[in-house]
């Protein structure tokens, strides 16, 4: 203790010590390896030899522009989605959920009890051809009589949006319930309508969650394949499928790995800009 | 269930019949201490050990050896044991080949062993295995029994006199269909590729030679020695039936539910698969497309550092047919063993009458083993891969 009571400058240091030891474990040399690996040429046959394959992020971008676009379309249409869905919910949980909040928050991420990919697969069943599902659908004309929603686009996105929605939903009700409710009264009473009060007292103090909810859900789900495999059609391959079939059935890890970067590119990018215009100063105060 | 005899009363019967298996009498005689083999062939000259090891480490897929559901013993083995005095450590750590390989690329590469004596790969990554040098020569004095390889194994493109490998079990690649769904008989890959009933309800394999197999032979290619032009031809044919909507999706062993749920129709699918498929599904039928099926195989290989004896003498064991049909009847795929389809009717009549586990010569003929080189080869690989959407 004697050490720590003079110096107690290092504390927050050694408080950070964890944190730092675990990201540098598991993210930057994961990272380094990755890199490494991305600049590299060869075959499973003869192995992997760092060249500095530059190549290798040229070819990627080339050839699988369509899949990359395609990825980030359904992971923001999702996400946009899951939003839209998202919010009343986490807005009545928090502002009328009362002594069920806890249970109704449960029920939230009950799905979570099952893993990703039976979910998944479930959907396949939910959607099949011949399910109750599709059957209402065509029967009140929204679907065509040869038409299908599995394998489909929109059973893709429809299966992204339902499988990361709970990281949409809690962050946004852990905003919103920290809200101060005394500051919708106070602008209730300044004659603001209610309409107006949660557009310019409830809606800002939730951005935060909003932002934080956006990224759980965009970032996973732009880089999912299991959604595109189980319930898509080759048409709707995403990045991460083609990601996975060069690491494990074309073994071309030198590319496999120049994607992962050139994804984990777009997406820092794309959040870069997304914050500028959010203004993430405005948000953490 | 329908099938008069379960897979547990076959089991029950076979492990009776055990004891009156009729191995060569060294196994029978050995009680656990090293014994010396019999027969004489021309001196190696690297020294193969003639004696057996305490254990065997055997690396095999998952569901591919028959067990015993209620007690989790595995007859075979068991039986291997009590003849041998050879413990074996069966893993089952085979899910894929690649993924195999990139596991136990490093150790191989650098001559060291992967604590295996035996492997088992399908044929094309068998094929490479022995191309590199990554297997140890089968010790065929230990093996009379290789005379019980069927003739239409016996002489693979990788691997021409069986001195590396000896096959495991072997499986067709044909169409599988529902009837009372197409309103008929799906005989044709055309028909898969070309039947507008179909449309949206046809899928077909990720693994590209089953696929491009079936493909190659709708243009009359051969898929034994694939050629390159012929190759590209059949991947534009396989494309236009993507982008026109008849192929639905390309799909692992997951095409089972699909199959039998009424998402797809009819399918490119493993023979295997469809004999578990039709014991819930009974109206579900299996068929050599009439362009022909394909054929292939998984070997059990020896890799580098494994006791080229013990795994020798193993491979003997089930290459008797009593043992093989014991087998077959539980993985219900097709036994590369002459005489098991005899020793199958003994046990179970119908089971021995089944064409997917026991195919007669006429099917035989209609079904190509895929050119080992050509399903090993990157370039052909990623314009499969390309078509798939990945």
């Amino acid at each position: 203790m004697g050490f720590l009571h003079r110096h107690r400058g290092f504390v927050p240091y050694l408080l950070l010590g964890p944190g730092l030891g675990f990201l540098a474990l598991f993210f930057v040399v994961p990272t380094y390896y990755l890199a490494n690996t991305s600049l590299q040429e060869g075959s499973a046959e003869v192995g992997y030899v760092f060249t500095w394959a530059w190549d290798n992020y040229g070819d990627a971008i080339a050839t699988y522009d369509e899949h990359l676009i395609r990825s980030l379309l359904y992971a923001g249409v999702a996400t946009v989605v899951a939003l839209a869905v998202s919010y009343p919910l986490a807005y009545w949980i928090a502002f009328h959920g009362g002594r069920w909040k806890s249970v109704l928050l449960l029920i939230v991420i009950a799905p979570f009890f099952v893993t990703y990919l039976i979910r998944t697969l479930a959907w396949q069943s939910i959607l099949a051809d011949d399910s109750v599902v599709v059957e209402v659908l065509r029967a009140i004309g929204v679907l065509g009589d040869g038409e299908r929603l599995l394998a489909t686009s929109t059973a893709v996105v429809a299966g992204i949006t339902y499988n990361f929605l709970p990281f949409m939903a809690l962050p946004l009700y852990a905003s919103l319930e920290q809200i101060d409710g005394r500051l919708i009264e106070a602008a209730e009473d300044l004659y603001a309508s209610r309409f107006q009060a949660f557009l310019r007292v409830t809606l800002p103090l939730s951005l935060p969650g909003v932002f934080a909810g956006t990224l759980l859900t965009f970032i996973p789900a732009a880089g999912d394949f299991v959604n595109a495999e189980l319930l898509g059609t080759p048409r709707e391959a995403m990045i991460g499928n083609v990601i996975q079939s060069k690491f494990l059935v074309i073994t071309d890890y030198g590319q496999a790995a120049a994607l992962s970067f050139v994804l984990m590119a777009a997406i820092l990018v794309l959040v870069a800009l997304y914050s500028r215009t959010l203004g993430t100063e405005r948000l953490t105060g | 269930m329908t099938r008069p005899l379960t897979r547990r009363d076959l089991l029950e019967r076979a492990a009776l019949g055990g004891a009156a298996l009729t191995l060569p009498g060294f196994l029978a005689a050995c009680g656990g201490d090293g014994i010396e083999a019999e027969g004489t062939t021309e001196a190696t000259t690297t020294a193969v050990a003639r004696e057996l090891a305490e254990t065997l480490r055997f690396s095999n897929w998952p569901l591919y050896i028959d067990i015993d559901e209620e007690t989790k013993k595995r007859p075979t083995l068991d039986q291997f044991t009590e003849q041998t005095g050879v413990e074996v450590q069966y893993i089952e750590d085979v899910n894929d080949n690649d993924e195999w390989f990139g596991k136990n690329r490093a150790a191989l590469s650098q001559g060291q062993g992967i604590d295996r004596d035996l492997t088992v790969l399908t044929d094309w990554m068998a094929g490479r295995m022995v191309r590199l040098g990554y297997t140890q020569k089968l010790d065929r004095s230990a093996i009379p029994n290789a005379s019980n390889l069927v003739e239409a194994l016996a002489s693979p493109g990788f691997d021409p006199n069986r001195d590396y490998s000896m096959p495991w079990q072997s499986g067709m690649t044909g169409i599988g269909y529902d009837p009372r769904r197409t309103g008929g008989p799906v005989t044709s890959l055309s028909q898969l590729l070309d039947d507008p009933k179909l449309k949206g309800k046809v899928t077909f394999l990720t693994e590209m030679p089953d696929t491009m197999g079936l493909m190659l032979q709708l243009d009359g290619s051969d898929p034994v020695k694939v050629d390159t032009a012929a190759f590209d031809k059949a991947i534009d044919r396989l494309q236009a039936a993507v982008d026109s909507g008849q192929i639905r999706q390309f799909t692992g062993n997951d095409y089972s539910g699909l199959l039998a749920r009424g998402d797809v129709w009819a399918c490119v699918a493993w023979s295997g698969d469809m004999v578990q498929l039709q014991l819930d599904n009974p109206q579900l039928e299996f068929v050599i497309p009439d362009e022909g099926g394909m054929i292939w195989t998984d070997n059990m290989l020896i890799p580098t550092g494994g006791d080229v004896f013990t795994a020798s003498t193993f491979m003997n064991f089930v290459y008797d047919p009593k043992i093989a049909a014991q087998i077959a009847a539980y993985v219900n795929y097709i036994s590369p063993v002459e005489g098991a389809k005899e020793e199958a009717e003994k046990l179970d009549p119908e089971l021995a009458a089944n064409q997917l586990i026991f195919p007669d010569e006429d099917t035989l003929t209609k079904v190509k083993i895929f050119d080992a080189e050509a399903a090993d080869d990157t370039e052909l690989k990623e314009k499969f891969q390309a078509v798939v959407g990945a």
